[in-house]
């Protein structure tokens, strides 16, 4: 075991783990922040999309020795309310069915927001395609990363 | 989306069931929690937990601060069941929806049916629930008036209060659940119902319950259990299904880091119950993990390790030449008719096995303890969870306890119980609790599968170009059952062909011939089990006679239904049929779609498909272009719906209908499973791979009929037509047709 000082959603967290526990199960089991979701445990799905310096990253593929200082943002610290614009466009256009991928999903388009304000249908779907929606709620998903640029460029107005 | 009102007629109330009112002391026992601990994370509600105010049913609980709490007794699994049953009651409640909180009910016998399952949560409670809502409502405005010391009729509900019309002097719920609790239960006929025109929820677009923890990552689903305590176990299965344990290396593995015990566990031989295997319990999942990289098994594999997928199909081809085992329909002269038909076509069709992936593995926490077992799990079915513990374990079904936890997708999976008895197994032989977290690879090599089958059909046209011949021999799959000691071939879930399956019942010369393969594969049932393939097969091979006859694919479909309005069922447990529901959405979706009145270039094309299933009645066009070198793009999908007099949520309606096609798109594009050695040659995303975002049609267009029949489920009827359509519209832009699942089996470029 090793103790980690790691930066977690703004604030430091000292974790005792094995070097190699992918960054996923330090969240999930020893911080207890378990809105990062394990999927299939190699990349595959983006279930596990965290930021590592804003940049989204597999956090199942991400041995916890190698976080080092990076700013780790996960679902949980995206919005200290909860309000991004994702978060509010997710819920005004009902877009989870079963909820399951979609901290992942919304990791992954804050992202890409957070580089290109406005995306067109392909660009979405480019930085989306590592992310899987078993339920399918694809088209829900794309008009929500749509709706969320609307809302973002609404505050950056206000 | 649009919804069409069809005129609807009085006198629809036969069909209301008894309700199950039971009055106060109800299910209060399980929030309570016994002892309080074990709610951890997923924690129940605590104004349920003081027992007091309101509670006209089991469903229903009013505070004293006015917060309606209703239980919601299905297991949500994506389809949206929280959000869209506990609606039926807050409209008949007259309760403003912001002032309700809906919880997850946990097993409960006071709820009736959990089972999230065929489609069926909302047809076998709607009438119910509605009754429910209505019963407390008038108990609300019986509680009112008595207050106010006013005539019932002078009072009526809105907005969670009771108003008084002459005086303008309103009480909200909250104010009058004390008073409520003390009155009676009405009888039936004093209870009624809301006129629809009323309606100010039903038929609302409403997001999910969830979703605001969903956004912000809040524990709900199985695998965010976390208890006091708890440890975390793998179980290792033998990669050959059912295999037996030889030996393990349980000394090396105890020693490893994190670890706290490792065992085999022997299991039995049933293949959806209990299976032999090893586990490994530890301090940390990626202990458990990091310790089964190490772990060694010798297996004894048994009969299934000499099968193979590429032995099944060269048996299905053997098989196709001599009679079917069983005959499942025969009308007429099937063979007369045939030598007689003007055109005849002869194909033969097939798919794979295939796995539910549902994106949350499989997991379950269980914990025994003060004499109990207390069981957390993301479940479909429940009851079978509790059924199969007590069977396998030995323990009394009421000293085993099930929470029922959110579920990272079901698609059928869940409905299985075997990730609850494994970890029922291995947390018996530790005193603590244990989660049980499946890999994505135990997900996928250990499913109950999607049974492969394979199709050998004729059909003919006369010279007029009616259909008068149909001739299917189904091979299907089967595993060897013993019950009572004695040995049978069960099929698998979704893998028997009923008689009745159209175009069963409409085709006067018809035989339906089914043998089944016996093989060692755990199959299951999967999102419209037989639907997903059947309509498929039929609706492509009803295209391919079309063609033959020359004649135009919608047309031929409207002739093939006749002009019969309702056809009756075969036997006792026959379903009818109502041809002019089907009629309907078929009319619909060709108008919707421009069916043959567009100018299509060369790799362009449109196909038509319809299914009855689950109750409800869909048909589908698909658009889509196909480039020379094979590439196919689905441009737009229109599917029209008739499941009954109404949509409950349109928003949630919408997505399990746009869901259900992009998922029948995907596993008509990818989804293949390989079998060797009685094992899954495939191990997880990147060689099984799912739809993902890209290949999503652009459009999704959804036409519901809302008819004067009983209100039903939409969870699976919109995914059966999505295939054939598609394929049907491949072979019009390419004259390629699709008789093999995945489509990437076939060659699609053309010049």
């Amino acid at each position: 075991m090793t103790k980690y000082v790691l930066n977690i959603n703004g604030a430091a967290q000292t974790v005792d783990v094995v070097p190699d526990t992918p960054l996923l199960w330090v969240l999930r089991d020893t911080l207890e922040l378990v809105g990062t979701k394990f999927g299939c445990g190699a990349g595959h799905c983006g279930a596990c999309t965290v930021h590592l310096n804003g940049v989204p990253t597999r956090s199942c593929m991400t041995p916890v020795s190698t976080v080092g200082r990076k700013q780790v943002t996960t679902i949980e610290g995206l919005d200290a309310r909860g309000t991004h614009p994702l978060q509010r466009a997710w819920q005004e256009l009902d877009v989870p069915q079963c909820g399951y991928c979609q901290a992942g999903q919304i990791m992954t388009a804050a992202a890409l927001l957070q580089e290109n304000p406005n995306p067109t249908d392909e660009e979405i779907e480019g930085a989306l395609a590592g992310n899987l929606c078993r339920c399918a709620t694809y088209l829900r998903i794309r008009a929500g990363v749509r709706r969320a640029a609307e809302l973002a460029k609404e505050e950056r107005s206000a | 989306m649009t919804t069409t009102r069809h005129p609807a007629s009085p006198g629809r109330r036969d069909f209301l069931r008894k309700s199950v009112f039971g009055g106060g002391a109800l299910v209060l026992g399980y929030f309570a929690g016994g002892a309080g601990h074990a709610v951890a994370q997923i924690a129940k509600p605590a104004t349920l937990a003081d027992g007091a105010g309101f509670k006209p049913s089991a469903f229903i609980h009013i505070g004293s601060d006015g917060i309606v709490t209703l239980v919601s007794k299905q297991p949500e699994i994506g389809q949206g069941i929280k959000t869209s049953l506990p609606m039926v009651i807050a409209e008949e409640l007259e309760v403003s929806w912001k002032d309700v909180a809906i919880v997850q009910g946990d097993l409960d016998p006071a709820y009736g049916s959990q089972s999230a399952g065929g489609s069926r949560s909302t047809p076998t409670n709607y009438t119910e629930f509605q009754r429910l809502g209505a019963t407390a409502r008038t108990m609300l405005i019986a509680a009112a008036a008595s207050n106010w010391g006013v005539p019932v009729a002078e009072c009526h509900a809105a907005d969670s209060a009771v108003h008084h019309r002459p005086t303008g002097r309103k009480l909200g719920y909250g104010a009058l659940a004390a008073t409520a609790a003390t009155l009676p239960v009405p009888d039936a006929k004093d209870v009624v119902l809301k006129d629809p025109k009323d309606y100010k929820l039903l038929g609302k677009r409403i997001g999910g319950v969830d979703n605001p923890a969903v956004v912000t990552g809040k524990p709900l689903f199985g695998i965010d259990v976390k208890l006091p305590g708890m440890l975390y176990a793998v179980y290792e299965k033998s990669p050959a299904f059912g295999g037996k344990v030889v030996s393990a290396n349980l000394d090396a593995i105890k020693a490893l880091p994190g670890v706290r015990d490792a065992f085999v566990i022997e299991g039995g031989s049933d293949l959806r119950g209990l299976l032999p295997g090893v586990a490994i319990v530890a301090e940390s999942t990626w202990a458990a993990y990091s310790a089964r990289r190490q772990l060694k098994v010798s297996w004894d594999e048994g009969q299934v390790a000499t099968e193979s997928w590429s032995g099944y199909a060269a048996r299905a081809a053997e098989l196709a030449k001599l009679p079917g085992a069983a005959v499942l329909r025969k009308d007429g002269d099937p063979v007369g008719a045939l030598a007689a038909a003007a055109k005849t076509v002869e194909a033969a069709y097939s798919y794979p096995f295939i796995s539910h992936a549902s994106i949350e593995p499989q997991n379950a926490t269980a914990w025994f303890h003060d004499d109990i077992v207390e069981l957390w799990a993301p479940t479909q079915n429940p009851a079978t969870g509790q059924n199969l513990v007590s069977s396998t374990l030995g323990i009394p079904k009421e000293k085993i306890t099930l929470h029922i936890t959110r579920s990272g997708g079901g698609f059928g999976r869940r409905l299985s119980a075997d990730y609850i008895v494994e970890a029922a197994a291995i947390a018996q032989r530790v005193k603590a609790p244990v989660k049980l977290t499946w890999s994505r690879e135990d997900d996928l090599r250990h499913d109950h599968f999607r049974a492969g089958g394979f199709h050998f059909l004729r059909g003919g046209v006369d010279a007029k170009g009616k259909l008068v011949a149909w001739h299917n021999h189904f091979v299907t799959f089967a595993n060897s059952v013993v019950r009572d000691g004695k040995a049978s071939l069960q099929t698998g879930s979704g893998g028997s062909l009923g008689g009745d399956e159209f175009p069963g019942r409409w085709v006067e010369n018809c035989l339906l011939e089914q043998t089944p393969i016996e093989c060692g594969v755990p199959m299951g049932p999967w999102r419209a089990p037989g639907s997903n393939v059947f309509a498929w097969v039929f609706h492509s091979f009803i295209d391919e006679l079309a063609h033959a006859a020359g004649r135009d694919p919608l047309d031929f479909r409207l002739e093939l239904l006749g002009e019969r309005d309702v056809v009756p069922g075969t036997g006792e447990r026959g379903v009818p049929y109502n041809v002019s529901r089907m009629k309907g959405v078929l009319r619909e979706v060709a108008r919707r779609a421009d069916w043959g009145r567009k100018k299509l270039a060369r790799g362009q094309g449109q196909g038509i498909a319809f299914h009855f299933s689950h109750l409800g009645y869909v048909a589908q066009v698909a658009d889509v272009s196909v480039s020379k070198d094979g590439v196919l793009k689905v441009d737009r999908v229109v599917v029209a719906v008739d499941i009954g007099a109404r949509i409950v949520n349109p928003s949630g309606a919408d997505n399990q209908v746009q869901g259900s096609v992009i998922d029948a798109l995907g596993a008509l594009m990818y989804q293949e499973l390989d079998i060797e050695r009685g094992r899954i040659v495939q191990s997880n995303f990147h060689d099984y791979p799912m739809i993902r975002i890209g290949d999503a049609p652009p459009r999704i267009d959804v036409h519901y009929l809302e008819t004067d029949y009983p209100v039903t489920g939409l969870g699976e009827p919109a995914f059966p037509p999505l295939a054939p359509a598609v394929c049907n519209a491949i072979f019009a832009a390419t004259g390629h047709r699709v008789r093999q699942l995945p489509l990437s089996r076939t060659d699609l470029r053309w010049s």
